[in-house]
């Protein structure tokens, strides 16, 4: 019985004890602590090799695969130095805010202008002004959102008056979440306000569109998946570069490409994060590496990934593959910050739409 | 989050202020332990989650309601809880089922069978999606099978709660196969033997004795469920108002560069688990001390 | 074993029948999917996919975010149930509800609480910055995140079982003159080895599977901080469903190893046949 009166007594230090919890605590930490990498950041202009980080949106991962092993070459006969450069690739707008939290992107190439405007909003890691550093809008090449029909094209889809006829199921992901559903709505406004000559009767158009929509998957990628492998619905709003991989690779003869009457210049710009390259020391690299996009020979690879080139000689190349057609642009929008704010904010005009669906 | 009743006067060194927190005992090492326990619970979780109540509060009392109550967010929360109280429901009765069937009987490829059943734990969620996606899609094994009947389920709220059946199958049968197992077999054959049928044993006997493991089982069931996101977004529509689950909702908030409304949606979420769990814990402890006494 | 119930002959082939089917259709028939994909091109692409050099390093950082992150959790799920089973105070539901708690947190926002605390715009953003310490979009916010989500495993299988099994044998233990460390490893690891041991497989599992807490942090840079999951994910995302599949195959392949060794321990050691499951 003494033995268990001293044993509890034993316990009656329990300040002890508890220091010692934390102790234990403390080695857990340094556990983890000992695990935090300290960024490999440090300045590597002189080192013989050096590595860049290209934070991307999804559908460019075939582009920029044969664009880095191009441009590493071309670096390496230039300078003597290896370059490797490491690709993330996501929704542009999940990728924009990795960015802002943190990630060490040393350049960004992102869907849409607005998405790296707000990088230089939000952070002090880049100039404003950043679009007009870089030739055409900062955008070596661009697109346009076409459609993707079922071989043969059996619901005799034409032009964006056919996506509304009954009947007719329409894919496209959803434009809160990604950078290439944006550019549909907007093609989509475009087409309406043509045609019925109002903002309200393009309101009234997309709405009708919109209702014709099962399934709003959050990024361009899921929204093809959808489309391709999993046979639901019978027209994919797609970028043009897209629609091209879907019917050349994915299902050969199986899916017809539509062009329609009126569409929209879809610019995917690319930006020097100054603030990142500053740090790792990558300056000069970084702006090669996008410098090198407007190459012909880089022009050459964008065009044989299906986005349009902005170098006349190659457009003239690949002219037949990309048909001309009526094209808005953004800046009939009033620029990227005016349409975000109008029609995909919170309680904006998409909002609206959506809500007036399904109520 | 705080916890406002676990102040740390343990360090008091005297036995009566000491045990005003915790009963004298004779085993040894609850200062290590419950300091150990408390530092590390505060540091991975309560510290963390503390950061997103402080974003929230950043916002006017308005502002979070407008968000955080908007009819959008409500219909959201309407099919994550709802989807995730079906699924539960359908995974008491077939993971009972399962239990009973891996307890009671013995038949070859048992020890097999046992095993599989831990197969949503282990089978990592966006596979599970995407694989979900594949059977139950209109061009799928099972969902080519029903489409001729004019059902739907991908890309709909009942593809939401298959997969949320997938994930919370496994926390019903282990949560009831312990208990079943300690029920034994004699107890209904002694029921049987006194004239009860089958089923007034299964009433009166057995569900009592299994009934707050049934309840855990959904519950954590239940609570996994609600904010579960890698399954459920490869197989739902995601259409806002109507198959989209409040997950989602907040990372298409966080994509607008939106934190407060993201806070906003994930704090009221983050509420409700935590009642939910508080409940159970409640009712848990108060069967175990009404089966004691 | 007949007898139970004792009528229903039929009634026990109907529950197993039922059970069966429930499990063939959520269960088995995914499982089979994923392997059935995984092979549609040929054992070749299969074998392509595995040792393809973003997929090594994908299964490099898994094995390290696990073996990291469990025995983190191993310790603070024993050391929880020994405070919560082996002596009384107040509010202990809060506690144990707090412990449970990340479970039912959205891997979301799982996620999301740890950029707003060490992301660049977060709490210790800034301070990181200036010492250059990287924890989102690295190893250590993986690691975190992972932490975070398997947090309760071991707990939750320990401390209803230690709970149930009471004091007495400690307390015997002791009052013959075991120190309380001898009577944690001689008494309370015996007692609880099968549910310890089942704890860390599960935690093992979700330790390595976890999608969307570790998809937030991760910042998705190829061959550096893709998890498996992710890294099946950007196959899938790249149409190269057959290698999505692979991969997917073999996070399943491994899931079913340690089940099956689960099973093996178990019936080694005729663990079903004691009074304590």
């Amino acid at each position: 019985m003494a033995r268990i009166i001293n044993k509890a007594a034993g316990t009656e230090v329990p300040r002890r004890r508890v220091v010692a919890g934390l102790l234990a605590t403390a080695a857990g930490v340094a556990m983890l602590a000992g695990c935090t990498s300290k960024s490999d950041a440090g300045n590597q202009a002189g080192a013989a090799t050096i590595q860049l980080l290209n934070v991307s949106y999804d559908p460019t991962r075939e582009l920029y695969k044969d664009i880095n092993t191009a441009f590493a070459k071309q670096w390496q006969a230039q300078h003597g130095q290896s370059v490797t450069i490491d690709m993330s690739h996501g929704g542009s707008g999940k990728q924009s805010r990795a960015v802002i939290d943190g990630l060490g992107a040393d350049v960004v190439t992102l869907a849409l202008a607005y998405d790296i405007d707000a990088i230089a909003q939000k952070t002090k890691l880049l100039d404003p002004n950043w679009q007009s550093r870089l030739p055409d809008n900062s955008a070596p090449y661009t697109s346009t959102i076409v459609f993707l029909v079922r071989k043969g094209n059996p619901k005799g889809i034409h032009d964006w008056g056919d996506l509304v006829k009954p009947g007719v199921q329409v894919i496209t992901p959803n434009p809160k979440t990604s950078g290439g559903a944006r550019w549909n709505f907007l093609a989509a406004w475009a087409y309406g306000k043509k045609v019925g000559g109002s903002d309200a009767a393009a309101q009234k158009y997309v709405s009708r569109l919109f209702a014709q929509v099962p399934v709003l998957d959050s990024g361009a990628r899921g929204a093809t998946t959808t489309f391709t492998e999993r046979g639901i619905g019978d027209v994919l709003l797609a970028w043009e570069n897209e629609a091209f991989l879907a019917q050349n690779e994915l299902g050969k003869g199986k899916f017809d490409i539509v062009v329609p009457s009126i569409s929209i210049l879809a610019e995917p710009p690319v930006a020097v994060i100054d603030g990142n390259a500053a740090k790792h020391g990558t300056n000069a690299v970084a702006t090669a590496y996008l410098k090198f996009l407007y190459t012909p020979q880089a022009q050459e690879l964008i065009a044989r990934h299906y986005y349009r080139p902005r170098d006349p000689q190659v457009a003239a190349k690949y002219g037949n593959l990309f048909p001309r057609l009526d094209l808005v642009t953004i800046k009939d929008f009033g620029g990227w910050q005016a349409a975000q704010a109008r029609y995909f904010a919170d309680g904006g005009v998409f909002d609206q739409i959506e809500a007036g669906i399904h109520h | 989050m705080d916890l406002p009743d676990i102040s740390v006067d343990t360090g008091g060194g005297r036995r009566p202020r000491r045990s005003s927190f915790v009963q004298p005992s004779v085993i040894p090492g609850f200062g290590l332990t419950f300091g150990f326990t408390l530092a590390w619970l505060c540091l991975i979780v309560l510290l963390p989650l503390s950061a997103l109540f402080l974003r929230a509060t950043g916002m006017s009392w308005h502002d979070f309601l407008e968000v955080g109550f908007s009819t959008r967010a409500l219909r959201a929360y309407q099919l994550s809880f709802g989807a995730s109280l079906a699924a539960g429901a359908v995974n008491t009765v077939s993971g009972l089922i399962i239990a009973w069937v891996l307890v009671r009987y013995s038949f070859p490829g048992k020890r097999l069978i046992g095993a599989l059943v831990d197969l949503p734990f282990a089978l990592p969620t966006a596979v599970a999606g995407i694989a979900l996606t594949a059977l139950y899609a209109q061009n799928g094994w099972i969902g080519g099978l029903i489409a001729p009947l004019g059902v739907k389920i991908a890309f709909t709220r009942a593809g939401v709660v298959i997969a949320l059946i997938f994930i919370g199958l496994p926390f019903v049968v282990r949560s009831v196969e312990p208990v079943l197992a300690d029920v034994g077999a004699d107890v209904e054959e002694a029921a049987a033997t006194l004239g009860a049928t089958p089923l007034q044993t299964f009433r009166r006997v057995i569900l009592p004795a299994i009934g707050p493991a049934l309840l855990t089982g959904f519950a954590l069931a239940f609570a996994r469920g609600v904010g579960e996101y890698g399954s459920v977004i490869f197989i739902a529509g995601n259409m806002p108002y109507r198959s989209e689950i409040a997950p989602l909702l907040i990372v298409t908030q966080l994509e607008q560069f939106d934190y407060a409304g993201a806070t906003a949606i994930a704090s009221v979420m983050l509420v409700a688990a935590f009642v939910v769990l508080l409940f159970v814990n409640l009712l848990q402890r108060w069967t175990r001390k009404r089966g004691v006494a | 074993m007949a007898g139970t119930l004792a009528p229903s002959r039929t009634g026990r082939v109907v529950l197993m029948v039922l059970a069966f089917a429930f499990l063939a259709l959520f269960i088995v028939a995914p499982l089979v999917a994923v392997f059935v994909e995984a092979l549609s091109k040929g054992i070749a692409t299969y074998g392509a996919a595995l040792v393809e050099p973003d997929a090594l390093s994908a299964i490099k950082l898994t094995l390290l975010v696990a073996a990291i992150s469990v025995p983190l959790n191993v310790l603070f799920g024993l050391a929880a149930s020994w405070a919560i089973t082996k002596f009384d105070f107040p509010a202990k539901n809060l506690l144990i509800t707090l412990i449970d708690l990340p479970f039912s947190v959205s891997p979301v926002v799982a996620g999301l609480i740890y950029v707003l605390l060490f992301g660049a715009q977060g709490w210790l953003g800034p301070w990181l910055e200036a010492h250059n310490v990287q924890i989102i979009f690295a190893v250590p916010g993986i690691v975190l995140a992972t932490t975070f989500i398997t947090f309760p495993f071991v707990a939750r299988e320990l401390i209803p079982l230690m709970e149930e099994q009471g004091r007495d044998d400690e307390e015997a233990a002791i009052s013959l003159g075991a120190s309380g460390w001898q009577a944690f490893r001689k008494v309370t690891l015996p007692n609880v080895r099968w549910a310890l041991l089942y704890g860390v497989l599960l935690c093992n599992a979700r330790a390595m599977g976890e999608f969307g807490a570790v998809s937030v942090v991760s910042g998705h840079i190829r061959g550096k901080t893709n998890t498996m999951p992710l890294h099946v994910e950007i196959l899938y995302n790249e149409y190269n469903f057959a290698a999505a599949f692979a991969v997917a195959s073999l996070l399943a392949l491994l899931a079913l190893a340690t089940l099956a060794l689960k099973s093996i321990l178990e019936w080694r050691y005729g663990v079903h046949g004691k009074g304590h499951p």
